[in-house]
């Protein structure tokens, strides 16, 4: 809302201590309230580029809309997407309290300095992979998003609650989908089968790298900023999935796949980090068709932004000569 | 649109039914006022989360600081005489 500025005579150390207490006591940080600049700078980081993924990741669903086998399908998936659009300016509004911009945040998005989920850097091949987005990329959002509500800081954990809320139709109509292919023709379930043959993979890398290799992880424990480990989230998702897989009659392919009695928990295969670090860094499939898109979208648009921008302007001058005119 | 150039930012208040009050749900960016309040219904009512909608121009709030919040609020702990539990009334008196 209002940038925030540091204020009061305390010394730096004692509102180090006092913002640590605070933290500690589970009290939020409010956007004017004293914050350390690493706490601030990692969240606009965390929160501008979890806002990117969400405009983008309308990007390989946005294609789907025209083909929707149905016209149920059609209107849900647009629900779904524009859904996601909200959930960006929901996120940028957040981290512009912390006093960055709107246009800054884009334009780092733009040229390739902000970076957002790798998801949505693999193609949409077929109306299952829809069917699998929703189930798997939104049902592993979800499991990120529902420990990221506890987190410290208000406006994040704020946006985070609405989110949420919004989120458990997208997870639904995905595996509904999932449920119509896998259940349908041999052609559709081997569609089915395909979907999530691809996406799996992916799906489980958005938790991001592992504990032991995860360069932030630490400090934003300290700082509530995240609640729950990498590792842990990941492992919460594939003990949820599994039974949903097995339920529509689909293999999960990981052949190291296996319920550990002992730990009350499933054992999976290890994780091409080598294709992640690969994708991230811009060698992904659809890396480039998704920026080109974006930016495309964002530059055709100028014109009406400043129209809007211009028309703004004149209703507040005239507002303005009106007011003196009547004084 | 480059840096610095975002339209005006607005706060936006809603009243989910009727007989509650308008609460703060978040921000948006508008070119003027009725564009924010059509980007207030499409940003936060996609569910008729309401059935009223205030925008303000954020410029236009003014809010006490943070470092002000002991001064301004504190003193109200010492009045425990404002709450109705601090008299003492016998039990077999009612409707007190
Ligand atoms: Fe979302
Ligand atoms: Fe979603």
């Amino acid at each position: 809302m209002v940038q925030s500025q540091i204020t009061g005579n305390a010394s730096e150390a004692d509102e180090a201590a006092r913002f640590q207490s605070k933290v500690d006591r589970e009290i939020k940080i409010e956007p004017r309230d004293w914050m350390p600049e690493g706490y601030r700078k990692t969240l606009v980081r965390q929160i501008s580029q979890h806002a990117h993924s969400e405009i983008v990741g309308m990007l390989p669903e946005g294609c789907w809309v025209t083909r929707a086998p149905s016209l149920r399908r059609k209107v849900q998936l647009l629900a779904k997407i524009q859904d996601e659009g909200g959930h960006g300016l929901y996120l940028y509004s957040a981290a512009e309290t912390l006093g960055t911009s709107r246009a800054e945040m884009i334009d780092a998005l733009h040229e390739g300095r902000a970076k957002y989920s790798n998801i949505f850097n693999y193609p949409v091949l077929s109306w299952a992979d829809i069917g699998a987005i929703g189930w798997l990329v939104d049902g592993a959002a979800i499991i990120n998003q529902i420990a990221l509500c506890r987190c410290s800081y208000g406006p994040y954990a704020r946006a985070m609650e609405r989110i949420c809320r919004e989120e458990s139709f997208h997870q639904r109509q995905g595996y509904e989908i999932m449920m119509s292919m896998a259940f349908g023709t041999k052609d559709q379930k081997r569609m089915a089968q395909s979907a999530l043959d691809r996406w799996w993979w992916p799906s489980l890398m958005m938790f991001g790298p592992s504990d032991r290799e995860s360069a932030h992880s630490s400090q934003s424990m300290q700082w509530k900023i995240k609640r729950v480990s990498n590792d842990d989230l990941r492992q919460q998702f594939i003990d949820m999935t599994v039974p949903q897989a097995d339920y529509l009659g689909l293999k999960m392919p990981d052949p190291d796949l296996k319920w550990n009695e002992e730990r009350g928990h499933y054992d999976f295969g290890a994780i091409d980090w080598a294709e992640l670090k690969r994708v991230v860094s811009g060698d992904g499939p659809c890396n480039k068709e998704r920026m080109t898109a974006r930016v495309k979208a964002h530059e055709d648009g100028a014109w009406v932004r400043e129209a809007a921008a211009a028309y703004g302007e004149k209703q507040r001058l005239r507002k303005q000569a009106a007011k003196i005119a009547a004084e | 649109m480059t840096a610095g150039h975002d339209w005006p930012l607005w706060e936006v208040f809603i009243r989910a039914r009727e007989g509650l009050s308008h609460k703060h749900v978040g921000s948006l960016h508008a070119s003027d006022a009725e564009m924010a309040l059509q980007h207030a219904r499409d940003v936060y009512t996609r569910r008729r989360e309401g059935e009223s909608i205030w925008v303000v121009q954020s410029t236009d709030i003014v809010a006490s600081a943070p470092a002000d919040k002991e001064s301004l609020f504190d003193p109200a702990d010492s009045k425990i005489y404002r709450h109705p539990t601090f008299y003492e009334v016998p039990d077999e008196v009612e409707c007190l």
